[in-house]
């Protein structure tokens, strides 16, 4: 039987490889790619505890409301880059400083 | 015996595939690669949710992120960039310390995960989830579950209104 710890390990290495994309990248969607590592990687947990406290379900229903802003933050953080790629014809994060004084 | 060899053969078969594809989502070059790299994550995070008996939420994530979030990220992919642009590189900065950083956390994690006892009991068994989820969702948690839908409903009149063309 595989043990909760290997789900564990998994979900931290999608957290921390999510992390690193988060930190490297300059591109827009590409660190957008990073924030949905780290939320599979959460999801991950809550299913992997979920399945291994005797079948309590509260941690699949987690699973899925996560799923759910996960999507909705999606639409809208990709409204926003298409938003300022209008504007500053880049989607280069280092570029988006206009508020900068 | 034998049985319990497969399923350990296909666990760590998907496990590799999950963190493998991750792992070409960060440290690719090219953005077109890191994204369809994406969908095989997607795609092996399901089957270890298939393994944790989700049944549910492996069809779920499927279909949402699969079939939604990753045509999303790629059409913000192909959006963004000129379709005749090939080097769709996507620039790297503060790697070292990135690296540093993310391994750092990755060990603090995973030390303090497996010398946690958890009040683990004995794992479920893989009956279908979905009865069970639908019902919860209706008696327990239908506040969450109305907000989430009211969540929707604002994130999707949210990015109409931001990527609309406004005429003068």
């Amino acid at each position: 039987m595989i043990g909760l710890g290997h789900f564990l390990v998994i979900s931290a290495a999608l957290f921390s490889l999510g992390i690193m994309c988060v930190l490297t990248r300059k591109n827009a969607v590409n660190v957008l790619m990073g924030v949905e590592l780290i939320l599979n990687s959460a999801n991950i947990n809550l299913v992997a505890f979920s399945k291994f406290s005797a079948g309590n379900m509260s941690g699949q229903i987690f699973a899925i409301f996560i799923i759910v802003i996960a999507a909705a933050e999606a639409a809208v953080a990709l409204a926003i880059v298409l938003s300022m790629y209008r504007i500053i014809k880049s989607v280069d994060l280092d570029r988006a400083d206009t508020l900068k004084g | 015996m034998d049985n319990n060899l497969l399923a350990q053969i296909v666990f760590y078969s998907f496990a590799v595939l999950t963190v493998g594809s991750a792992a070409v989502v960060v440290f690719s070059k090219s953005l077109i690669r890191s994204a369809f790299a994406l969908l095989f994550t997607f795609f092996g995070v399901a089957a270890l949710y298939a393994f944790l008996g989700a049944d549910f939420l492996a069809a779920a994530q499927m279909v949402i992120y699969v079939g939604g979030i990753l045509v999303l990220l790629l059409f913000g992919v192909m959006l963004t960039h000129k379709l005749y642009d090939l080097n769709l590189r996507s620039e790297t900065f503060q790697f070292v310390p990135a690296l540093v950083v993310a391994a750092a956390v990755f060990a603090v994690i995973v030390t303090f995960m497996l010398r946690t006892s958890w009040h683990t009991g004995p794992p479920a068994s893989d009956a279908p989830t979905t009865a069970a989820i639908g019902e919860l969702l209706m008696t327990d948690y239908i506040l969450p579950f109305e907000a989430a839908s009211i969540l929707l409903l604002v994130a999707m009149i949210g990015a109409a209104m931001i990527v609309r063309r406004r005429s003068e």
